[in-house]
């Protein structure tokens, strides 16, 4: 069975359909990739899945469960996280801490709450900079906080936005490396991505979308075959190389 | 080791807050260390909202009028002890606080700041023009309980040392972590797992709950409370924030050494600084303070706590170039 399930999301901005349409499944253990242009509704998605904006019709099951119209915080306990493309970081707190806060998530009192951050933060390989203000930190590290903030919360399912922009190519392999150790540990990911180093070679399945409308869905190779993908978004080079 | 040298200095502060009536004995400074406590409290609680949960409140005034008004309308009503208001005063301060969040707790930022400003401002005109509860601007007057300033003080010391207290183990828990994350980034809070409305409103609680107490204990402690004293604009709301900024936002004995400062500042101005210098000076308090809330926001934004390390820096430098 399923594990999450996207039913036709709908999404306007007063006359503005950002998202018209969608629907994907996502099995248990999977990587599951979407990707478009820019402004094709990749991002509201997400927004739709943790309910940062409220859905205009549509449905979403986690674990067989809608989880339509619960608060973001909720969805977050039953096990859905979250990063975000435009890096959100609690700027004036330390690296251990900003990990701390969400380890709360799962735990009650501090000693806990600061073992599975550690945890994280090691997994993640952000140790040396463990005391360091988030504020201070390159975007390349704080893209990294992102991914260990949400996953000291232990999620089941990871929603990953634009992780890997910006990064240089040598962090661009550490963080597929880190994605892949993620998901073998049993996590689920749905990735936003547009670089197709990255979501070509770790997802299972990808859905191209644009214009809040999906073109189609299938494997990596299936997708950067598709005439329609090409034309939309991937441009002629990258489909015969 | 960290630990238990800054316990060490509360305990000494403590200690020294404890002896300090015993041996200052005059009823004048007697009483502004009473006014001093009274500003730690209101201080401290604005900076639990403001500095740590990041929800600038520009309108503590109600949460102290509200608790000052219940001890007072108790008493003139009910004819029930002031000290029970005092036990009651914190009580409809949270209640009013739950009322205020409920509305207020929407907006963001600025947006809420300016609500607080209003429902301040709201319940002085309330307490103004309901006459037949408050009495309006003649205001309430009861008998104090205590001729000597001593009680007076060792309560609101007693009050004043918990409010510290509780803040200091609230910081250090979970709900620490979760206020200052609602502060950095209200958005990431909520994706991380925090219910930043639920939080939003434990801190606003807590904050409007010690304000209220303070409150109560004004009534008890001056014996008369009026709209204007109790829901001032000007000399509660404001003053507030300003003792907060001028101590350190966000740190825990800084509002409590911005209370210290505020009330020294303003008895020295208004004595004209002790009757040598010329009387038009007693009308400068006021400025005096903003002056020092300039040059603190220009020179040590983060307050005389918060920049204690630059400040000690400086001086260090200083006697180091005397020696050499």
């Amino acid at each position: 069975m399923s594990i999450f399930e996207a039913q036709n999301l709908v999404k306007y901005f007063g006359g503005l359909g950002a998202v018209n349409g969608v629907s994907f499944q996502v099995e248990k253990g999977e990587i599951f990739g979407l990707i478009g242009p820019n402004g094709s509704g990749k991002t509201t998605v997400f927004n739709l899945i943790n309910n940062y904006y409220p859905l205009t019709s549509g449905d979403i099951f986690f674990k067989g469960k809608s989880i339509k119209g619960l608060k973001t915080h909720t969805i977050c306990h039953l096990g859905i996280a979250r990063t975000f493309q435009v890096v959100k970081p609690l700027a004036r707190m330390t690296v251990l801490d900003n990990v701390v806060a969400s380890a709360f998530c799962r735990f009650n009192t501090i000693k806990e709450a600061q073992k599975q951050a550690m945890e994280a933060i090691k997994f993640c390989g952000l140790e040396a900079y463990r005391d360091q203000r988030a504020k201070g930190l390159p975007i390349g590290l704080r893209k990294r906080l992102e991914i260990t903030r949400a996953l000291a919360t232990q999620p089941e399912l990871i929603l990953l936005d634009e992780t890997a922009a910006g990064l240089n190519p040598k962090e661009l392999d550490q963080a597929i490396a880190l994605i892949k150790e993620i998901n073998s540990r049993g996590v689920t990911v749905i990735i936003v991505e547009h670089i197709m180093k990255v979501i070509m070679t770790i997802s299972n399945r990808i859905l191209a979308i644009n214009h809040g409308q999906p073109i189609t869905e299938g494997t990596p190779e299936q997708i950067s075959r598709n005439p329609e993908v090409i034309k939309a978004y991937l441009g002629e080079e990258y489909a015969q190389g | 080791m960290k630990k238990s040298k800054k316990g060490l200095t509360a305990i000494i502060i403590l200690l020294i807050a404890a002896v300090l009536p015993l041996v200052v004995t005059q009823s004048y400074y007697q009483h502004l260390m009473i006014l001093v406590l009274i500003w730690v409290i209101i201080g401290s609680s604005w900076n639990l909202l403001a500095g740590y949960t990041g929800q600038v409140s520009f309108g503590h005034a109600a949460f102290f009028g509200i608790g000052a008004y219940t001890a007072g309308i108790l008493n003139t009503k009910l004819a029930l002890s002031p000290w029970w208001g005092m036990a009651f005063g914190g009580f409809s301060a949270v209640i009013m606080g739950l009322v205020i969040g409920y509305l207020c707790f929407r907006l963001r930022g600025p947006y809420f700041a300016l609500a607080t400003l209003a429902t301040g401002e709201i319940l002085r005109l309330i307490a103004n023009n309901w006459v037949d509860f408050t009495e309006g601007m003649v205001g309430i007057l009861i008998m104090q309980t205590f001729v000597s300033k001593l009680p007076y003080y060792y309560i609101i010391l007693c009050i004043a040392a918990g409010c510290i207290g509780v803040i200091y183990l609230v910081m250090n828990s979970k709900w620490g972590y979760y206020f200052v994350s609602i502060r950095e980034d209200q958005d990431a809070a909520e994706s991380l797992g925090i219910n930043t409305t639920l939080y939003k409103n434990v801190s606003l609680m807590i904050s409007s709950f010690f304000t209220g107490t303070a409150g109560a204990f004004y009534m008890n402690y001056m014996g008369f409370i009026d709209p204007s004293v109790v829901f001032s604009l000007h000399n509660i709301s404001i003053q507030s924030i300003l003792v907060g900024i001028i101590g350190g936002v966000a740190t825990l004995w800084g509002p409590a050494l911005g209370g210290l400062v505020m009330v020294g500042i303003q008895e020295l101005f208004r004595s004209a600084i002790f009757g040598l210098a010329p009387k038009w000076v007693s009308q400068g308090h006021a400025m005096a303070f903003g002056l020092l809330v300039v040059l603190t926001i220009l020179f040590m934004s983060n307050g005389l706590v918060g920049d204690w390390p630059k400040i000690k820096k400086i001086f260090i430098r200083k006697t180091l170039k005397e020696i050499s």
